[in-house]
């Protein structure tokens, strides 16, 4: 399972970094950026889950 | 002011932002819409349409062709084209269109970067425990006059470098700006030339004493090799003032005003302190308290409505937070709500440029009033006060604390 932003969506609203830091980090201009490959190891899957559910933007999606 | 225009009757033809009846208790009236409309109409600011459901709301918000930042306070002042330094708008980069919208924004997002943000947390939090320890040990306290109204001025007084002594004044500026949509054009205008006088002076002292502050950082950027105009420097700095200071009031008094009225959340908060962050969420989508404005770019059918060129738009981040569609148990408050797709810093390329910071200081404001004060309640509920016009927050605030 892996977590991806759609950067042309993403306009900066935090929460993802604010949900799951261990997965998603922040840029210079503050948009979302994904940590590494963005693999969502088990223990993280409820965080990369709420992640996605609270982008105002629905620039997160998660790819089985 | 308000009370000499006739009160709102049906607020699908005649809506008003500035009705006792929205002022006090917009929500029904919203719900009402959704259903009914979902675009409510008014003749009055010259003309005016409020999509009431969260679909909408997005579609404008998103669509920077049919509506444009050209104004983003709807008042009975319409600016012309003439009126306006294009490409810039008023503030940049809230009243800027695309393309420049996005150097302008581009110039102001590392300055409001989380990163950058976060350190400013140990000074948050010691800003509001001096506001605290002024409330000594009174019995009743304010927390909208004595607390919430302090903390961002404090915060933007800081960033931006200008004195101290000034705060008040800050405060002056933005309900200026933005409570006092009824005031007429002339008497807009009047207050905008004075304004413009002290940034003007403060700018100067910054050019004579550069120091490290966003003032000196607004000095010094440039747009392709070139420093930026005046009036863009003016402008950001203005918007800083009026989009930092009044908003996170807002959003911090009336999270206080619905912890004094909701033992249960309150005792949950204090004993649960890791819902902070979740809490902070709920506060935002239930309280939002920015609405903002568009004008209408050209002629176009949008939903049905016949939207003419000029016509504002009000768009409603809050009537949005509220949409059943999009929230279970929409007008629910929930403390532990943990799917939350909440709109109130906006959507699309606007987004709130200072929305670090506006959660940092609310979450942090509420941390150090329930650490002093772990149980309170209203003292005189008909005594509170909501702010009239596209920022809505509790004012007057009366908490019994012991
Ligand atoms: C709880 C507090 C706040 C709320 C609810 C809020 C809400 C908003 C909203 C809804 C917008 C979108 C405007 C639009 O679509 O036209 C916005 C824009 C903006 N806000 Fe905030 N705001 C808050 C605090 C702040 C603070 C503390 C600052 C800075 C010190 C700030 C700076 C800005 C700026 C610069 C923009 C313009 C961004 C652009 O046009 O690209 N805001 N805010």
């Amino acid at each position: 399972m892996k977590v991806v932003i759609n950067a042309d969506a993403c306009t900066g609203q935090g929460r993802c970094f604010g949900i799951a830091p261990e997965l998603f980090d922040f840029d210079d201009l503050g948009n979302g950026v994904v940590k590494g490959d963005g693999t969502v190891t088990p223990e993280l899957v409820e965080k990369a889950r709420l992640a996605e559910a609270n982008c105002p933007e629905h620039a997160i999606s998660i790819e089985e | 002011m308000s009370h000499t225009k006739p009160l709102v009757e049906d607020f699908a033809t005649d809506f008003d932002h500035a009705d006792p009846q929205w002022v006090n208790n917009p929500y029904p009236i919203w719900e009402d819409l959704r259903t009914r409309c979902p675009v409510a109409h008014t003749d009055r600011y010259g003309g005016a349409w409020f999509p009431a459901t969260h679909e909408l709301v997005s579609r404008v918000a998103k669509d920077t062709e049919n509506f444009t930042s050209r104004s983003v306070v709807m008042s009975n002042l319409r600016p012309t084209d003439e009126d306006l330094p294009a490409p810039i708008g008023i503030a940049p980069p809230i009243t800027s269109d695309p393309p420049f919208h996005a150097i302008a924004r581009r110039l102001v997002l590392p300055a409001f970067s989380p990163g950058v943000v976060n350190a400013l947390e140990p000074q948050i939090r010691a800003l509001c425990n001096s506001l605290l320890d002024d409330m000594g040990d009174a019995a009743v306290v304010n927390g909208g006059t004595q607390f919430a109204q302090y903390i961002p001025v404090g915060v933007i007084q800081q960033m931006l470098g200008f004195p101290l002594e000034d705060i008040e004044m800050f405060l002056q500026i933005v309900i200026d700006v933005l409570d006092s949509i009824d005031s007429t054009a002339e008497d807009r205008q009047a207050t905008g030339d004075k304004n413009r006088a002290y940034f003007e002076k403060q700018i100067q002292d910054h050019i004579d004493n550069p120091r490290d502050d966003f003032t000196t950082y607004l000095l010094n950027a440039e747009i392709a090799g070139t420093k930026l105009e005046l009036d863009h420097v003016i402008g950001t700095i203005l918007l800083t003032l009026v989009a930092g200071i009044d908003t996170t009031w807002s959003a911090i008094s009336s999270s206080l005003w619905h912890l004094a009225q909701n033992p249960d959340d309150l005792a949950r908060l204090v004993n649960e302190p890791e819902l902070i962050d979740v809490a902070v969420e709920e506060f935002l989508r239930f309280y939002a308290p920015v609405t903002m404005a568009r004008l209408v770019a050209k002629d176009h059918d949008f939903n049905g409505c016949p939207m003419k060129k000029d016509d504002w738009v009000l768009l409603g981040f809050p009537a949005a937070n509220r949409d059943p569609e999009v929230f279970e148990d929409a007008d629910k408050f929930i403390i532990d709500r943990r799917e939350n797709r909440h709109v109130a810093f906006g959507l699309g390329i606007h987004r709130c440029a200072g929305s670090n910071l506006a959660r940092l200081e609310l979450k942090v404001a509420i941390q150090e009033f329930i650490k002093r004060y772990p149980t309170f309640t209203l003292e005189n509920p008909s005594e509170v006060t909501f702010s009239p016009g596209q920022v809505r927050g509790a004012r007057n605030l009366p908490i019994r604390v012991k």
